[in-house]
């Protein structure tokens, strides 16, 4: 089967690849980039572990191939921090212990990020809303709920 | 896990998709937000040997109203109908149905007529898109035609459109005044397909019923639309006594199986008790107007 050519910018940095056409988004990511922050949970479309941001949009990239990223823009978690310093849903994440074992949280965060950016100031029940696609298996939702509260409250980098 | 190898097309025109599929035939699949597809090739439910990615094709995502007609891009995505103020404000019954399909996440990639067009009897649109009296647009090397939703599902993951059609528009006839509709839907949890939900439009004049659409859904190998009771309905009086007869009707015409959901019984009665409900709002809802 023939390879596509792609061209991705991911987390500002310009990538070209040649994958095959089945190649996952989430396998580019860690494979590809070796860009690892982003998890694979479940597979199947559920957990939103693999979520990252297509265009700005949080989407689950499980379940997308890599070619239909080709000239656009993808953001991971590694993309949070600039300069050393922590964003605000990293930081909020900290401070309110929004994980126990971590492994959902590359997702709950670039969810937390995308929401903050389309709604500043969102009710619990909109975070709550936002987050129904990103499973915790320690069900740590009510810390979740509020590191992103936290971050909330910090201005925008 | 990993899909089965397949050759890949990204055609920038529609004329370009529709002349890749006349050359794959049945070979090839449409992705379009591919929340649907990629699930069943990863688990090699599905394994095309050639996909064909419309999500460059630039004129297939709008929601506007023309010439009496609501009329829905293909490519639409589900969150794009949440976002949309003409949804929510005049299009509450589209607006509950995009709402709770899948999840937040699955909603900025899944599309209208993904949704339609993978004839789930699982999926949330087809049953509203009934009730609504809608029909698509399907355009292949013959031309374009429209089907009307009511004769769009022909079975089990298989509609009307010919192999070589590409399902391209929504057309949903603008409601009359005192019109309304609502789509109710019991799901597990987010992310569940219905274990059953319904969806009812209703015309009024004064308190008659000039018009009902009810469509049922994940309760029987298509999504049913529920004549019967629309029937029941049609020409009477919007009380009480006349929406609990639609609801006993519309819960006969569903054909649940048992499953992890729950079994035949119990959904049969679920219809019963949310066609009630949904009646009952669309009813408000066109009181309203």
């Amino acid at each position: 089967m023939s390879k596509q050519k792609i061209r991705v910018t991911v987390n500002g940095t310009a990538h070209e690849a040649e994958v095959e056409p089945r190649l996952l988004l989430v396998h580019f990511i860690r494979e590809v980039l070796s860009l690892t922050g982003t998890h694979i949970g479940c597979d199947t479309t559920s957990c939103g572990a693999c979520t990252v941001l297509l265009d700005g949009k949080p989407v689950k990239s499980c379940t997308a191939f890599a070619v239909m990223a080709d000239g656009r823009e993808v953001m991971t978690v590694e993309g949070l921090e600039k300069d050393g310093k922590l964003d605000r849903i990293q930081d909020g994440f900290h401070q309110e212990h929004g994980l126990q074992c971590g492994f959902c949280t590359p997702g709950m965060m670039m969810t937390g990020y995308a929401l903050l950016k389309q709604n500043p100031s969102p009710s619990e029940g909109d975070i709550r809303w936002a987050i129904s696609g990103n499973l915790c298996r320690c069900t740590g939702y009510v810390n979740i709920v509020k590191s992103i509260q936290h971050a909330a409250q910090k201005p925008a980098q | 896990m990993i899909p089965a190898s397949f050759e890949y097309s990204c055609p920038k025109s529609l004329s370009e998709a529709i002349a890749l599929l006349a050359q794959y035939g049945s070979d090839a699949k449409i992705l379009a937000g591919g929340q649907s597809l990629i699930p069943l090739m990863k688990l090699r439910m599905a394994s095309p040997k050639h996909l064909i990615d419309i999500n460059r094709i630039g004129d297939l995502s709008y929601i506007r109203e023309t010439d009496g007609v609501l009329a829905i891009g293909a490519l639409t995505r589900e969150s794009d109908l949440d976002a949309s103020e003409l949804i929510r404000k005049k299009y509450p019954i589209i607006h509950e149905t995009a709402a709770v399909i899948a999840d937040p996440l699955v909603r900025n990639m899944a599309t209208v007529g993904g949704n339609l067009a993978h004839a789930d009897p699982a999926n949330d649109h087809p049953a509203t898109m009934l009730a609504l009296g809608a029909e698509v647009v399907a355009v292949g090397p013959k031309g374009t035609r429209k089907i009307a939703l009511r004769e769009l599902f022909t079975g089990l993951f298989t509609t009307a459109l010919d192999a070589g059609e590409i399902l391209t528009e929504i057309r949903i006839p603008i409601p009359p005044p005192h019109s309304g509709g609502a789509y109710l839907k019991v799901e597990r949890k987010v992310g569940d397909f219905a274990t059953a939900a319904v969806a009812a439009q209703i015309t009024l004049d004064g308190n008659t019923c000039k018009s009902v659409g009810i469509g049922l859904t994940n309760v029987g190998l298509t999504p049913i639309r529920a004549s019967r009771a629309e029937k029941a309905l049609l020409g009477k009086a919007a009380d009480d006594k006349n929406i609990q007869e639609a609801a006993r009707i519309a819960a006969e015409e569903a054909e649940p199986s048992d499953d992890l959901r729950g079994s035949a019984d119990y959904k049969r009665s679920l219809i019963r008790v949310l066609t009630g409900r949904a009646l009952r709002q669309a009813i408000s809802r066109a009181k309203e107007q």
